[in-house]
This record gives C-alpha cells, sequence and structure tokens, in this order.
C-alpha cells in the first residue's frame, strides 16, 4: 500500500469518507453516552456501601453454651454474614448476602446413603427438633489467608452419622450441596465449576467431637450466605472443606471426588488441614489476616491446625503432610 | 501510536488542521480526566475513613488500585484507535495524561501490596515474587510501565528521539502481562478479567488493520502499527 498509487478508481470520494466519518463519530458519540449513562444508572441503583445492615434471622431457642471456646475477640455478624465465598450465590465475597433470597431453605431434606445399615431422609425440623443446639466459638481459616472467629450453633457430626449406623467399609463421609438443575443458583447458572459442590472427610474426621453440623450463628438460624440450613464446620481444615447447604451424606470405601481438588488438585488437597508449613501456590499459608481488623493491623501468625494440633494431630500421626496436604 | 501522536515530534503545520477538536483548549479536554481520577481516590479515601470498605479493606483497596490501574490503562490504550476511526484528534492530547493516571493506580496499587498487605516484610514478599506467576506478571507489568511514566516528558521526548516511540510501545506488553496477572490470581470467577482481556485483544485488533486513505487526514497515510 505503501509503494503504489492508488488507481483513481480506488480512491474514496471525499463526500463519501466524510460521510462514512460522520457516521463513525455520531455512533461513537453515541456509544460513549451510552455507556456513560449505563454507568451513571448502575452506580445509582447500587446497593448502598454502608454495609447493608445485617438482616437477622430467626433466633434459635435453646442454645447451650459448651466448653468450646476461642481466647479471642468474636468476628462482627456484618462480617460474618458480609464477606462469604458461597460461590453458588455469587463471586464476590459480599453478593452471596445480597442474594440470600435466591436460596430455598425450606423444605430441606438431607439424604443419607452408601455404606449403611440405615439409609434414609432426615428434613432440617427433625435435626433441629432431636440434636443439641450447642454454642461453639470456633476459628475459621479460610485458604484464602483470611481469619474469623465465629459462635457456631450445631452439634457433632457424629451424632447425626451414627443414627444411619455405617458399616465397616464407610472409609470415608462424601457431601454434597444444594443443586436443582431446572432451578440452577444464580452462580451456578454462570459459573462451570460441576456442579454439586462436593466435599468428604475420611471416617475418622467426620467422627471427630470437633467436626460441627452448623445450624446456626450468633443465636441464630444460618443466614443463606452462611450455608442455611445445614453446613459442615471442620475448624482445623481450610474453609472450603467446610460444605454448605448439605443436602446429602454419602458413606463410601474409596476417596469421594471433591469440588477443588478435582479442578485444581495442585492447590486444594483433599486433607487440606490448615498448616503454615505447607505453601499453597496462590497464598503463602504463614499468616492471616482478621477480619474487621484494620487496614493497619497486618497479618498473624496461622497455627498449625489453625490451633486444634491437641485435638487432631493424633488422627495424622505418620502422614506426611507434605504430601497429604 | 503514530509518531507525532505525543505532540512535540509532530511538525508545526499539522498542528491545528481542520480535525474536529484539535481547536479545543486542553484544560477542557484534561479537566474532566482530573475530577474523574481523583474522584475515584476520594470516593475510596472516604469509604476509608468511614470505614465503609468492608470486612477486608485491605482486599478492599488492592482489588479497586488494581483494577483501576488497568481500566485506566485500557481507556490510554484505545485513544490512538479512537482517533484513527473518528478522525478527531483530542483522544491523542488526553493520551499522556490518562497514561500518567494508569500509572498513579498502579503505583497505589503496589504501594497496597507492600504496605499494608506484606506489611513490609521483604522476606515474604520476595518469596512471593519468586514462587507465585501472577505476582511475577504484576511486577513485570509494573516494571515496564516505570520508564513510560518518566519519559513521559517532552525533554525525554526530544532527547530520545526515534527511540521514544519505540520505548513507549512497552505499553502493549504491559497491558499484556497486567491482564495475564489478573486472570491469573482469579480462582473461579473469569468474567471481569475475560472482558479486559476481550477489550485488549480488540484494541490491538485495531491496530493490526491497515490505515487505509479513506481515514487519513486529507488523504495523508500515518504509518500505523
Amino acid at each position: 500500500m505503501s509503494s503504489s498509487q492508488p488507481k483513481p478508481s480506488e480512491i474514496t470520494p471525499k463526500e463519501v469518507w466524510l460521510t462514512r466519518r460522520r457516521w463513525i463519530q455520531s455512533g461513537l458519540a453515541l456509544g460513549v453516552l451510552g455507556a456513560t449513562a449505563g454507568a451513571g444508572a448502575w452506580w445509582w441503583g447500587r446497593e448502598p456501601d454502608e454495609a447493608t445492615p445485617a438482616r437477622h434471622g430467626r433466633p434459635l431457642e435453646g442454645v447451650v453454651k459448651t466448653g468450646y471456646r476461642v481466647d479471642e475477640p468474636l468476628t462482627d455478624y456484618a462480617d460474618v454474614t458480609h464477606y462469604n465465598n458461597f460461590l453458588e450465590l455469587g463471586s464476590d465475597k459480599e453478593t452471596p448476602a445480597e442474594r440470600a433470597a435466591f436460596l430455598p431453605t425450606r423444605p430441606w431434606t438431607v439424604r443419607v446413603d452408601g455404606e449403611c445399615e440405615a439409609p434414609g431422609e432426615i428434613d432440617i425440623e427433625t435435626i433441629l427438633k432431636v440434636y443439641p443446639r450447642e454454642e461453639r466459638v470456633y476459628r475459621f481459616r479460610c485458604v484464602e489467608a483470611w481469619y474469623m472467629v465465629v459462635p457456631w450453633v450445631g452439634f457433632s457430626l457424629g451424632d447425626l452419622l451414627r443414627r444411619f449406623k455405617p458399616t465397616s467399609k464407610a472409609k470415608y463421609v462424601a457431601f454434597e450441596s444444594l443443586y436443582d438443575p431446572d432451578h440452577p443458583l444464580p452462580g451456578q447458572r454462570r459459573l462451570r465449576l460441576g456442579w454439586p459442590y462436593r466435599e468428604g472427610l475420611r471416617m475418622d474426621e467426620a467422627m471427630h467431637p470437633l467436626t460441627l453440623l452448623a445450624t446456626g450463628l450468633y443465636g441464630e438460624e444460618l443466614p443463606a450466605q452462611n450455608g442455611a440450613p445445614l453446613r459442615l464446620v471442620v475448624p482445623w481444615k481450610y474453609g472450603f472443606k467446610s460444605i454448605k447447604s448439605v443436602v446429602r451424606i454419602h458413606f463410601s470405601e474409596h476417596q469421594p471426588v471433591t469440588t477443588w481438588n478435582r479442578l485444581q488438585s495442585d492447590e486444594y488437597g483433599f486433607y487440606a488441614n490448615v498448616n503454615p508449613e505447607v505453601d499453597h501456590p496462590r497464598w503463602s499459608q504463614r499468616r492471616h489476616r482478621v477480619l474487621g481488623a484494620s487496614v493497619f493491623a497486618g497479618k498473624q501468625p496461622t497455627q498449625m491446625f489453625n490451633g486444634y494440633a491437641a485435638e487432631v494431630a493424633g488422627l495424622y500421626r505418620g502422614m506426611d503432610l507434605h504430601k497429604f496436604f | 501510536m503514530g509518531p507525532g501522536d505525543r505532540g512535540v515530534p509532530l511538525p508545526r503545520r499539522r498542528r491545528g488542521r481542520g480535525t474536529a477538536g484539535s481547536s479545543y483548549p486542553g484544560w477542557l479536554l484534561k479537566t474532566p480526566v482530573w475530577l474523574v481520577c481523583l474522584g475515584i481516590l476520594g470516593g475510596y479515601l472516604a469509604a476509608l475513613v468511614g470505614d465503609r470498605l468492608g470486612a477486608n479493606p485491605v482486599e478492599a483497596l488492592s482489588h479497586a488500585s488494581g483494577a483501576w490501574a488497568l481500566r485506566l490503562l485500557l481507556l490510554t490504550l484505545a485513544m490512538t484507535p479512537l482517533r484513527r476511526l473518528s478522525g478527531w484528534s483530542w483522544p491523542l492530547r488526553m493520551r499522556r495524561l490518562l497514561g500518567l493516571w494508569a500509572f498513579f493506580y498502579a503505583v497505589l496499587h503496589l504501594s497496597v501490596w507492600i504496605w499494608l498487605d506484606q506489611g513490609l516484610d521483604w522476606r515474604a514478599m520476595a518469596e512471593d515474587l519468586a514462587k507465585r506467576p501472577y505476582v511475577m506478571l504484576g511486577m513485570a507489568a509494573f516494571g515496564l510501565l516505570v520508564p513510560l511514566a518518566v519519559t513521559s516528558t517532552r525533554g525525554w521526548m526530544r532527547r530520545l528521539g526515534r527511540r521514544w516511540k519505540r520505548l513507549h510501545r512497552g505499553v502493549y506488553p504491559a497491558a499484556l502481562l497486567a491482564v495475564g496477572h489478573f486472570l491469573w490470581l482469579t480462582k473461579a470467577d473469569y468474567l471481569e478479567p475475560g472482558i479486559y482481556a476481550g477489550v485488549l485483544l480488540g484494541l490491538l485488533g485495531l491496530r493490526l488493520i491497515p490505515q487505509g486513505p479513506a481515514l487519513g487526514d486529507s488523504g495523508r497515510r500515518f504509518p500505523s502499527h
């Protein structure tokens, strides 16, 4: 193009390119106007920044205090309920709280099957009636290196598991979160993670008294964004193990497939015990940031098994925790 | 970025051609950029002081500064194609200012990381830099932007002459690295970094379209790249 002159017939007449340019300019101007209007509408229509006043759930009655306490300040209710990884409801930390209404929490039934003598179903009302409502203050450490202290309400998972009489072949327990292909939740519609979300524990981990099935926090029913109406809490493991909104529990002889481990096995191990010595490709696990702390607070050192070594280290005696991370 | 886009190497006579916008006074073009870019900063400072940054304010500041650095960098890169498509010359007169604001937010992003996130723990930072690809990409992008910001003055343009333009092509790898940095640190939802990647590829693609006489000014071609 630079070497030869265009033939006269190839030269666009001046009027044509002037008109064309006028069209391009109008198009660009309209585009910018539209984008500005759109951005403005979005900005003004946004949820107010003022941490959306936490909507409190129904209070749970008959909550009993227990010896499960932590000598650290509790994380604020607003922070516990507005900083959530719950991809089913959205991928930001704040969106799950905004979309709480999308999660249908009643009626709610948990199916329990697999290697057990008495497979069956149990609904949430029965669970709330039959099992104790213990307040247990646990440390909660996310693999993303943030940390909170939560007063959960719930009971030991083992109490529920025993009801279904697992057999000697039950070496593992697998869990599944809510997923209805006909009515997917907002995040399930957009993200392809291989729904439902799946997690699993070794049988002895599942039967450990620390392992909690939570039905509430701060003396109230669990908010949707925290995994209503029933979630797992395994305080010595990274948060992604503590599966939310459980609808199925399955006893199995083999190690179950779990969501993050399947997606990126080099980053998310099956065990996922909190361990400051085992590095994660994205986040150093040596320290963590306490939610709700000031911007200048810095990070705190992370403890082995998130501070629960005395209770759970025995479960892993003789295991190479760098290999089985 | 054609020659003369930045003003100085431009022969005198090319100034004030009859293209729309070239006669706008500088302040009319630059004041809105200052207002918007300062406004964003002010908004976050107010949120910080008013404790409205949520449960993890360090993360909020880090994400916001990084996102604005990238958005402004893409906007800077959009000015040349905008000029070529529309014939307006004012986009080029805003480009340096936009680029410097992008750099400002990149400095902020890096400062948040060094000071608020890593707490000046140099050992931890060196380890992060050595181990984590997204940290490497981000740092490389920043490293490429530094000389561009430094040599953005008229004096440096004059001193570097032809080499100035070659140096400033570093903005393309910098933008690619910045988008790569965002994509790599993303855990599950690739929508936002994906949009930036799409915009960047679109902007780079527009530069590959040869500049025909129909769109050049008064039939004059100016080299494209």
